[in-house]
C-alpha cells in the first residue's frame, strides 16, 4: 500500500476540515443534543429541564402505544423492502431483455427517485383517495369496500405502496449495474450446461448478485426505518388511530407535536441504537451468505 | 459420440453477411480446429454450433440430427470458453456436477463420474476450493473437466488457451490432445494461434473474412495451400511472396533473376511463394539461385532467421532459416536456392493455387 506523505501536519487537516464541519454539525452536534435531552424532563412552559436520569426511557418502553409503533415499523419496513427490492429485481432482470431502447426504458424507470417523498405520498393519496380516486375505482370495481382512511390494513397497503413505488428506482438502478457485472459467458455455460432461463436465473444470476442485493437490503432497510417520515405523515399522518404511526413518526409527534421533549429525544436515541445493531447484524450474519467475485 | 455437419452455414447481422456458406463434415472422434486471424467469424461459427447464435441459412446437423432451432441445453454438447467461465460462487466438485445435476444424475453416480473427470484432470484434491483460489492452468483445467464429466456429443473449444502463459499452453495441449484421443469424442476447436492448429488438428479449417478457405489435414494445408492467404497464415516465420511473371519457360522476378518455371503453367502475372525453411544458401550467383543482401538476423539457438532483400535495392524483403551455427553476418550477400518443388505458384488476379515448381 503506498502513503501519500504530507510534509506538514496541518495541511492534511485542513483538507479534511470541511468534512469534518459537516459531521460534526448535522450528524454529532444533533445526535448529542438527542442524548442529552434524553435525559431531561422539560416543565410545560419549556422554562426549566430537571435532570431525570433514565425515567424517560423507561416510560417510552412502557408504553403500549410505543409497543405498537414498534410493531407497525417492523411490518412496514418488512413489506416495503420486500417489495421494492423484489419489483425492481424483476424489473430489471426483464430491462436488461430489451435490446431497443433499453436506455429510454432506464430513464422512465429512474424518474420515481426524484419526486419527493411528500409529493410521492400526496400522488398515491389522491390517487386512492375513496371520494375522487382515480384508481381507488379498481379495488371498488373488484367489490372491496376500499377507504383507507378507516381501514387500517388498507392504509397501511397504502404507505407501503407509495415507499416501496419510490425506492423502486434506486434499487433497479444498483440491480442493473448488478447484472451488467455478471460476465454474459456464465450464463451461457449454464445454458450449454442444461439449464433453463428460470433455473439459470436462481442457480447463476441471483447468487452472483447477492453483493449487491444485500446492500440494498442494509439501505432499504434504513430508508423505511427513517426515510419514510414524509410519505407516511402525506398519506396517513400515521392514522387511522395509530396503525400506520412508525417508530420515526412517533419521534416526530410526541416531540414537535404533543412537545414532549423528553420522550421524544429517548425515543430517537433508542432509533438510533437499533439502526447500528440492526446493521451490523446484517453486516455480521447476512454478509457471511454473500459471494463476492 | 456423433458426427457433426455443417452445410452451408451463413450468419447476417441485418445485410452484413459475415459467414459466407461455410461446409463440412467432421466425424465421430475427429479434431477439427478452425483457425483464422481475429475477425474472421471463427467464434461466431462456434457459437452457432452451439447455439449461442442464431444460424441465418443452412443447416447444422449433430448425431444426424439437425440442431437449427434447438436451444443450446438440447444439443449435447459441451463448450470450452476463452475465459474459462466458471461460476465463481461454486466449489470445483459443484461447477463440475452443475450439468449432472440439471440432468437428474445424483448421489453416488454423480459422485463417481465427477470423480472420474476429476482424476483424468488431476483435479481430485482441489474439488473443494473456488475458482478464485486456483490458479490460470487449474481453472483451465476444472473448465474442460466440466464439459467431459457430461460425456456430450461434442466438444466445443472457444480459445481455450489463449489465457495461459505460454509454458503452460505447451503442455496443456498436449493434454487436450491426449484427453481427447482418451474419450474420442467429436471435437470442434478455434484458435488464432496457428502452431495450436497444426499440433492439434486432425484437420483444419482455416477461415478468413468468414470464408472457409481451405479445409484439410494440417500437413496437406502447409504442402500444398489452396490460396495466397492461407499460404501465409500456416507458417511460421510466414511464407515469402514474390510478384513474377511467367515468360519463355522461367519465371522472371523484380530484381531480375530467373528461375525455373513450372510445367503447365500459361505465361502472364503470378506470385511466387517460398517458406523460409525452403531456401537454402548456394554458392554465390550460382545459375538459378536468387542474389540476396541481409539486413538483419535473428537467432533463436537451433536455427536463425535471416531477414534480407532481394537484389541491391530496397526490394522486397525476404526471410529464410538457417542453422544457428552457420548463419551470413549483417550487410554480407548471399546466393540462395530454392529447394527443388517447394516452390509454389499463385495466380496473380485470383491468389489461387496454380502449381509448385
Amino acid at each position: 500500500m503506498n502513503r501519500a506523505t504530507f510534509p506538514h501536519f496541518w495541511l492534511p487537516l485542513l483538507l479534511i476540515a470541511p468534512q469534518l464541519a459537516i459531521s460534526a454539525i448535522f450528524f454529532y452536534w444533533p445526535a448529542v443534543q438527542a442524548l442529552y435531552q434524553s435525559v431531561l424532563r422539560e416543565d410545560p412552559f419549556g422554562l426549566r429541564s430537571t435532570f431525570v436520569g433514565l425515567a424517560n426511557f423507561r416510560n417510552v418502553l412502557a408504553d403500549p402505544a410505543y409497543l405498537n409503533a414498534a410493531q407497525v415499523t417492523v411490518v412496514f419496513s418488512l413489506l416495503t423492502a420486500g417489495f421494492s427490492m423484489a419489483i425492481a429485481l424483476l424489473l430489471a432482470v426483464q430491462a436488461e431483455k430489451v435490446v431497443r431502447g433499453r436506455g429510454f426504458y432506464r430513464t422512465l424507470m429512474i424518474w420515481p427517485y426524484a419526486v419527493a417523498p411528500a409529493i410521492a405520498g400526496m400522488l398515491w393519496l389522491f390517487m386512492f383517495n375513496p371520494s375522487f380516486g382515480t384508481l381507488a375505482a379498481i379495488p371498488r370495481a373488484l367489490g372491496i369496500r376500499w377507504d383507507p382512511l378507516l381501514n387500517s390494513s388498507q392504509a397501511m397497503g397504502l404507505v407501503v405502496a407509495a415507499a416501496s413505488w419510490k425506492q423502486i428506482s434506486y434499487n433497479f438502478l444498483f440491480f442493473v449495474a448488478g447484472l451488467q457485472a455478471i460476465p454474459k459467458s456464465l450464463i451461457e455455460a449454464s445454458a450449454i450446461d442444461g439449464a433453463g432461463p428460470v433455473r439459470r436465473f436462481w442457480t447463476i444470476v441471483f447468487p452472483l448478485l447477492a453483493p449487491t442485493t444485500f446492500f440494498l437490503l442494509v439501505v432499504n432497510t434504513v430508508y423505511a426505518l427513517f426515510d419514510t417520515f414524509g410519505i407516511i405523515h402525506a398519506v396517513t399522518s400515521g392514522g387511522p388511530g395509530k396503525s400506520t404511526e412508525t417508530l420515526v413518526y412517533k419521534v416526530y409527534n410526541d416531540g414537535f407535536v404533543n412537545l414532549l421533549l423528553g420522550s421524544s429525544a429517548a425515543q430517537s436515541v433508542m432509533l438510533m441504537v437499533l439502526v447500528i445493531c440492526l446493521t451490523a447484524f446484517q453486516f455480521k450474519y447476512i454478509e457471511r451468505k454473500v459471494h463476492y467475485g | 459420440m456423433a458426427t457433426l455437419s455443417l452445410n452451408d452455414v451463413r450468419k447476417s447481422y441485418g445485410k452484413t453477411e459475415v459467414i459466407h456458406g461455410v461446409s463440412i463434415d467432421v466425424e465421430d472422434g475427429e479434431f477439427v480446429v478452425i483457425v483464422g486471424p481475429s475477425g474472421c467469424g471463427k467464434s461466431t461459427l462456434l457459437r452457432m454450433v452451439a447455439g449461442l447464435e442464431e444460424i441465418t441459412r443452412g443447416t447444422i446437423d449433430i448425431g444426424g440430427r439437425e440442431v437449427n432451432k434447438l436451444e443450446p441445453r438440447e444439443r449435447d454438447i459441451a463448450m470450452v470458453f476463452q475465459n474459462y467461465a466458471l461460476y465463481p460462487h461454486m466449489s470445483v466438485f459443484d461447477n463440475m456436477a452443475y450439468g449432472l445435476r440439471i440432468a437428474g444424475i445424483k448421489g453416488d453416480d454423480l459422485k463417481a463420474r465427477v470423480g472420474k473427470a476429476a482424476e483424468m484432470l488431476g483435479l481430485t484434491t482441489l474439488l473443494d476450493r473456488k475458482p478464485r483460489q486456483l490458479s490460470g492452468g487449474q481453472r483451465q483445467r476444472v473448465a474442460m473437466g466440466r464439459a467431459l464429466v457430461r460425456e456430450p456429443s461434442a466438444f466445443l473449444f472457444d480459445e481455450p488457451l489463449s489465457n495461459l502463459d505460454a509454458k503452460l499452453r505447451v503442455s496443456m495441449r498436449l493434454q487436450i490432445k491426449d484427453l481427447q484421443r482418451r474419450v474420442a469424442t467429436t471435437s470442434l476447436y478455434v484458435t488464432h494461434d496457428q502452431v495450436e492448429a497444426m499440433t492439434l488438428a486432425d484437420r483444419l479449417i482455416v477461415m478468413n473474412k468468414g470464408v472457409a478457405e481451405q479445409i484439410a489435414t494440417p500437413m496437406e494445408i502447409y504442402d500444398n495451400p489452396a490460396n495466397v492467404f492461407v499460404a501465409g497464415f500456416i507458417g511460421s516465420p510466414a511464407m515469402n511472396f514474390f510478384p513474377a511473371r511467367i515468360e519463355g519457360g522461367h519465371l522472371h522476378l523484380a530484381d531480375g533473376s530467373q528461375l525455373p518455371a513450372p510445367a503447365g503453367v500459361s505465361e502472364g502475372s503470378v506470385i511466387l511463394g517460398i517458406r523460409p525453411e525452403h531456401l537454402m544458401p548456394a554458392p554465390l550467383d550460382a545459375e538459378g539461385s536468387l542474389s540476396v543482401r541481409v539486413l538483419a538476423v535473428e537467432t533463436l539457438g537451433a536455427d536463425a532467421f535471416v531477414h534480407a532483400t532481394l537484389g541491391d535495392g530496397d526490394a522486397d524483403a525476404i526471410v529464410f532459416r538457417v542453422p544457428g551455427h552457420d548463419r551470413p553476418a549483417e550487410g554480407e550477400r548471399v546466393s540462395l536456392m530454392v529447394e527443388p518443388g517447394k516452390a509454389h505458384v499463385f495466380d496473380a488476379a485470383t491468389e489461387r493455387r496454380i502449381a509448385e515448381a
